[in-house]
């Protein structure tokens, strides 16, 4: 980068000559290195799935949780430095709140993506704070009416149909793409995240990573759930899971 | 919560109703300051957004600082949002107001207005500031001389015309028996295409028995 | 930092000062409307809550009215609320109240969702939580104007229990509210006690019936639209409004004092 050693770089309070800011650069880096999440926005509902790193043989199967609840129908999954994620969640859980004490009435997925995304952006205007080290992706399901939001490190958020953060994005993006997301359903949705982290894992055992565990996490908000924000049931996922490894190792066999 | 001394009193009788196309909201014109009637030609139906009206009852100082505030409030809520507010949720921020200052107020307000997602919709708040939607809201002093008529007179669903009809009677009525109000009849219509205000002069109101 | 130059220890004068704002007094002994008060009183207000528990738990019932002095005034108010899967709370006196206490226990139930750590708030828990909440306010001299009736099943345990403004709890297999403390409560205990475990669906629903019928003959504050709670191991039902069935064709007979 031609920022390093120019002194550029040190707060994200101080643009580079070229007009950019360098820290929120380092800040997406944090976010690329991290396990891939993605998010599906379908016609009945979000899904929300995470494919979690397992840093010990000693951690318990399903603890250290990367997808959060803000509120009964908000999902939110962060890329990147997991602290970071929890603050954000942390704040996204005030906003919803002090929304229903003004207005007794749950938050939109507008609004909030709209408030975590100030919220964001105010820690890339001073020296004193650090820009968040998180790319975030807020679902929500409101009225039979999911929403999905993805907030980046510099505070930019867009409405998306379908979202990938993380270490393998491009390869979900592409996966995402070849899906008809207005016409799947949630069920539909939770198989489609399944065979992409099924992918996945197979496409990066040959890499460093290969010693690594591997868990899947993945949420939904839709009917089925009561329009709250869940984990995907486990014998749901697991079978979706199962289904997924069966037909891509018939699809390899045939190539 | 009574009024305190030399307070200016809106006696009133005012009234919001449901009707097919939208919500009616109606109020006399009368304010008091003990017998004397310090305003004779009040406008107590009070716009706080573009399809969203107040009727006020109690006092008039304390209701004109709550609506101001929630108009305010309104106002940045439908630019921040980029949408009309509900007129739930301009009700919730009366009740809000209403109720966390519930010791140093006396206002009754109906909130009343048209919005997509439930049309015509009516909302009462009391003394205490609870909140209670109903087809149809009566409010002020004068209200407690027609509960009969018109938990009698109502209907789901009514015309436009049958609901300006039950509106005016039933004002005229609680008129004619409070002291506390009189005056005019003012009325508002708001449906999905807007805003209407009609008006009852003084000498041209509903006659019922007089005896 | 003070960024009112007028009020850096200079006297009002007006070429400092020129539109006053200094005030010209900095504590105004009492505001102008008389001393602060705080205790409140009740406007809109629910009558009686009974309950009771029974074999496969609790049953509690109220009507639906909302009355504003002697009137009337609301007639379509809902006093039973189901907190998560297993509790209800029902509840007497101020309205505005209990729409707020509402609003908190939303509030709760919504941090535990949050919180997604498998645990859930029970009765008992909601039960302290609401206790904590009244006698905070009653010790404010600001209180919630309600009393307050906590049912649910727990663990396989029924519990029943009151809190009310002051703060005050007791916990009883048959507990009423308002004048229901004085109407209906005798004819539970006589219904009730020793059969707690005994006492199937349809005999308490006999007994709730009963007692509100009871509360309509002679409370002035009730109405016949009720509903009843039942809450049980498998979660809870609210009915629908109903009414119950009354006995005035005796009275014909009855002409002049009767002496």
């Amino acid at each position: 980068m031609s920022g390093i050693g120019t002194g550029y770089d040190i707060y994200s309070s101080t643009y580079s000559p070229d007009g950019r800011i360098f820290q929120i650069e380092y800040a997406n880096k944090a976010v690329e290195n991290s396990g891939t999440a993605i998010g599906l926005r379908v016609k009945d509902g979000v899904v929300l799935a995470v494919e979690k790193l397992v840093q010990s043989k000693l951690i318990v199967a399903g603890s250290n949780r990367r997808i959060q609840s803000a509120d009964l129908h908000i999902g939110i999954v962060s890329a990147g430095l997991q602290a970071d994620g929890r603050y954000l969640v942390q704040s996204a859980r005030d906003e919803a709140s002090s929304w229903r004490d003004n207005y007794r009435q749950p938050i939109s997925g507008k609004s909030i993506a709209d408030r975590l995304g100030l919220f964001v952006q105010a820690h890339t205007l001073y020296s004193s704070v650090r820009p968040l080290g998180s790319g975030t992706i807020i679902a929500t399901y409101l009225d039979g009416e999911p929403t999905l939001h993805m907030i980046e490190p510099s505070g930019v958020y867009w409405g998306y149909r379908g979202c990938a953060v993380g270490k393998g994005k491009s390869v979900a993006k592409t996966e995402i793409e070849k899906l008809k997301l207005d016409e799947l359903s949630v069920r539909d949705a939770v198989r489609e995240a399944a065979r992409m982290y099924v992918l996945k894992i197979i496409h990066t055992a040959h890499d460093e990573a290969k010693d690594k565990d591997f868990e899947l996490e993945m949420t939904w908000i839709c009917e089925e759930s009561k329009g709250k924000h869940m984990l995907v049931p486990k014998e749901i996922t697991e079978e979706a899971e199962r289904l997924a490894k069966e037909s891509i190792k018939s699809e390899m066999e045939d190539a | 919560m009574s009024l305190k001394p030399g307070e200016v009193n809106l006696g009133t009788s005012i009234m919001a109703v449901a009707f097919k196309d939208g919500v009616i909201v109606g109020a006399d014109s009368r304010t008091t300051t003990g017998s004397y009637i310090a305003n004779r030609v009040t406008d107590k139906l009070t716009k706080v957004h573009d399809l969203i009206y107040c009727c006020r009852s109690g006092s008039a100082a304390d209701t004109q600082a709550v609506a101001d505030i929630v108009q305010y409030y309104l106002q940045m809520y439908s630019v921040q949002q980029d949408e009309p507010p509900s007129v739930h949720t301009a009700a919730t921020l009366f009740q809000e107001m209403c109720y966390q200052n519930k010791d140093q107020l006396s206002a009754g307000i109906i909130v009343a207005g048209w919005d997509k997602k439930k049309g015509g919709t009516v909302y009462n708040i009391p003394l205490g500031g609870s909140l209670h939607q109903q087809p149809f809201a009566i409010g002020g002093s004068g209200s407690t001389y027609i509960y009969g008529y018109c938990d009698s007179q109502y209907k789901d669903g009514m015309s436009r015309e049958e609901c300006v009809d039950f509106v005016k009677n039933s004002l005229a009525l609680a008129m004619a028996r409070d002291g506390s109000s009189g005056g005019v009849i003012r009325m508002a219509v708001i449906t999905e295409k807007g805003v209407e205000r009609l008006f009852v002069p003084g000498d041209q109101l509903p006659v019922h028995w007089e005896g | 930092m003070n960024h009112f130059p007028s009020q850096w220890g200079k006297p009002r004068q007006e070429n400092v000062d020129e539109y006053n704002t200094v005030p010209l007094y900095n504590n105004l002994p009492q505001s102008a409307a008389g001393p602060m008060t705080r205790t409140q009183q009740p406007i809109v207000t629910g009558s009686s809550v009974i309950a009771l528990k029974y074999k496969d738990g609790i049953m509690m019932a109220a009507d639906n009215l909302a009355s504003y002095g002697s009137l009337a005034r609301f007639r379509d108010v809902e006093r039973l609320k189901a907190v998560g899967e297993n509790t209800i709370v029902g509840a007497s006196g101020d309205i505005s109240d209990f729409q707020y206490l509402q609003h908190v226990l939303d509030r709760v139930m919504i941090d535990q969702h949050c919180e997604d750590d498998g645990h859930t708030l029970g009765t008992p828990h909601i039960y302290e939580y609401l206790f904590r909440v009244m006698y905070n306010r009653r010790s404010k001299f600001n209180p919630l104007w309600n009393a307050l009736i906590v049912g649910g099943v727990h663990k396989g345990e029924r519990f029943l229990g009151y809190v009310d403004l002051k703060g005050t709890t007791y916990q009883n297999p048959t507990i009423a509210t308002g004048f229901g403390a004085h109407l209906a409560q005798p004819i539970l205990r006589k219904a009730v006690e020793g059969k707690e475990d005994t006492l199937t669906e349809e005999e308490a629903i006999k007994i709730i019936d009963d007692c509100m019928r009871v509360l309509f003959y002679r409370d002035a504050r009730s109405m016949n639209k009720i509903q009843r709670a039942k809450i049980t191991e498998a979660g809870c039902e609210i009915t629908d409004p109903y009414s119950v069935s009354t006995e005035w064709g005796f009275a014909e007979k009855i002409m002049g004092y009767g002496a």
